[in-house]
């Protein structure tokens, strides 16, 4: 199962767990989720294509006590209706677990319209909100499971990219140890980046959670390197997490090589994945030159 | 207007003019004081006793902008104490150009832009259904102008498609929508499956008549017409 059915079942589950966890939808996916909605027509909820109401509805849900997931592509969830993320959860101080599915290119063919690679730059405006970008299935199942209880407001980004092998774990996780640079990759970018380096004489972390980003960590492993070369590879917007990474060094001279989605150009083009991939320098031999040209 | 409400209500007055500095929305402000007073007064079981009691009716004040009259009955009704609002929108004060429910208990929301408020209400109705409290009220309070956002509409149309007879929308209507709404703004709500009233927002027993007589299946949305905007 990819991340999207996966969590679709994970999702299932919840609503049999829990009485107070409801999923509203406006219609992307309300097909796969029939079933759980005839099980609880109560907490299954598809507004139709009504983007704005379907994140105000999670808002007064969770007023009301319930525990939101609220589910659609990328670029309706989060950019669509951004002021209702903002006010109707921020503002209110309540919470929600919004999981989208789409990334910033899986749907290669559909174009800009269905493409949000500044979804998490977005979020990542707004205060206290846990940032997820699994890798694999099996790290979207556990993420969701572990933002069900509480009321925290938690965005789980989904991506048809993933990883050979689960790295179920909190904060930065080591893979790799070597003297020459830091290099971190976010989710989706590991398995690439491993075999980026895999001739860098490099340490290599992984996280499948951005926000709250783990600072100690990242600290942790350029003392233990001794290396003040840090590179970001993320799945979004290049250098969404730079401002994180400098927060986190203040402290300790460094460099730093932000790699992800391009914002000097609308890339226009459709194509598979890949194609998406090579136009914004994300393919594992772009990374390689990108990495070697940096750390010199 | 009745003899039973004038103990509070006629203090009124004398509260909003305890808040200066936002003559901008004075005349939005005054617009209100009837519904909210009718509405905490004689329709809704919202008491500062009750406010933390997941069964409790809800008002949620969509139109946030000029909230003297919504701080006022507050005050009235015991939620805040009425040396609060002489200083109002001061860095101490709790009460803002726009209300922060973080602040106020009794705010069941915090609003000031407009759109938010009936969607808001929608997923409350959801949240108090699934949790089996089918009989509480969720009122929220519109401005004609405020029916422009779209956000609204999507609201109208899934509220009056679903039933949802808990739930009133009350839009007092001064005529301020920059392109109006030919043949009244009931008519929206009508198309849409809602049982619709439309009374003069200033005729206390007209509106509390409006806002009780039963509407089975159906939400309510509640017309309370006033003066034009100046």
């Amino acid at each position: 199962m990819n991340m999207r059915e996966t969590f679709l079942e994970a999702a299932a589950e919840a609503l049999d767990a829990d009485p107070n966890v409801a999923v509203v939808l406006a219609d992307i996916s309300a097909a796969q989720l029939a079933f759980a909605a005839r099980k609880h027509p109560d907490r299954v909820l598809n507004v139709g294509i009504r983007e704005q109401l379907m994140m105000s509805t999670a808002g007064g849900l969770a007023l009301a006590g319930m525990r939101p997931i609220v589910h659609t592509f990328s670029s309706f969830l989060v950019e669509r209706a951004f002021e209702q993320v903002k006010l109707d959860l921020g503002h209110q101080d309540v919470g929600a677990v919004l999981v989208s599915s789409g990334a910033s290119y899986d749907m290669s063919t559909a174009g800009r319209t269905h493409q949000a690679p500044g979804d998490v730059a977005l979020i990542d405006t707004l205060p206290g909100w846990t940032v997820h970008v699994p890798g694999h299935p099996e790290e979207a199942r556990r993420l969701l499971l572990e933002s069900m209880p509480g009321d925290g407001r938690v965005y789980l980004r989904l991506s048809a990219q993933e990883n050979a092998k689960a790295h179920l774990g909190a904060g930065l996780q080591t893979l790799r140890e070597g003297r020459r640079g830091v290099v971190v990759a976010v989710g989706p970018m590991l398995d690439r980046t491993l075999e980026a380096t895999a001739d860098l004489d490099v340490t290599v972390l992984y996280t499948s959670t951005i926000r709250p980003f783990d600072a100690a960590g990242l600290r942790a492993a350029v003392d233990d390197t001794g290396a003040t070369d840090v590179v970001l590879i993320e799945p979004y917007l290049a250098g969404t997490s730079a401002h994180a990474v400098t927060d986190a060094l203040s402290e300790t001279p460094h460099r730093l090589l932000s790699l992800g989605v391009r914002r000097d150009a609308e890339v226009r083009i459709y194509g598979e994945m890949a194609d998406h991939d090579l136009a914004h320098g994300l393919d594992a031999g772009s990374i390689t030159l990108s990495v070697k040209e940096f750390l010199r | 207007m009745t003899t039973d409400t004038k103990t509070g209500y006629e203090d009124l007055p004398r509260l909003i003019s305890l808040m200066t500095g936002d003559e901008k929305h004075q005349a939005a402000a005054e617009s209100t004081v009837d519904v909210l007073w009718v509405l905490y007064d004689r329709v809704l079981d919202i008491t500062p006793e009750n406010v933390r009691d997941p069964g409790r009716d809800r008002f949620l004040l969509s139109k946030g902008h000029g909230p003297m009259a919504y701080y006022a009955v507050l005050a009235k009704k015991g939620f805040l104490h009425e040396e609060e609002l002489a200083d109002w929108t001061s860095a101490e004060s709790r009460l803002g150009h726009h209300p922060d429910r973080a602040r106020l208990p009794g705010a069941e929301i915090s609003s000031g832009s407009l759109g938010h408020g009936l969607p808001l209400a929608i997923g409350t109705v959801f949240g108090l259904r699934a949790k089996g409290f089918r009989d509480a009220k969720v009122v929220t309070l519109l401005g004609d102008a405020e029916l422009d956002e779209g956000s609204n509409q999507e609201a109208i149309a899934v509220a009056g498609r679903i039933g949802m007879p808990q739930l009133t929308a009350v839009v007092i209507d001064n005529s301020s929508a920059t392109h109006g709404w030919p043949g009244g703004i009931a008519r929206r709500f009508e198309v849409e499956g809602w049982t619709t009233r439309t009374v003069d927002g200033r005729d206390h027993d007209a509106l509390h008549e409006a806002f009780t007589t039963p509407h089975p299946d159906r939400p309510l949305a509640v017309v309370a017409t006033v003066e034009r905007k100046a």
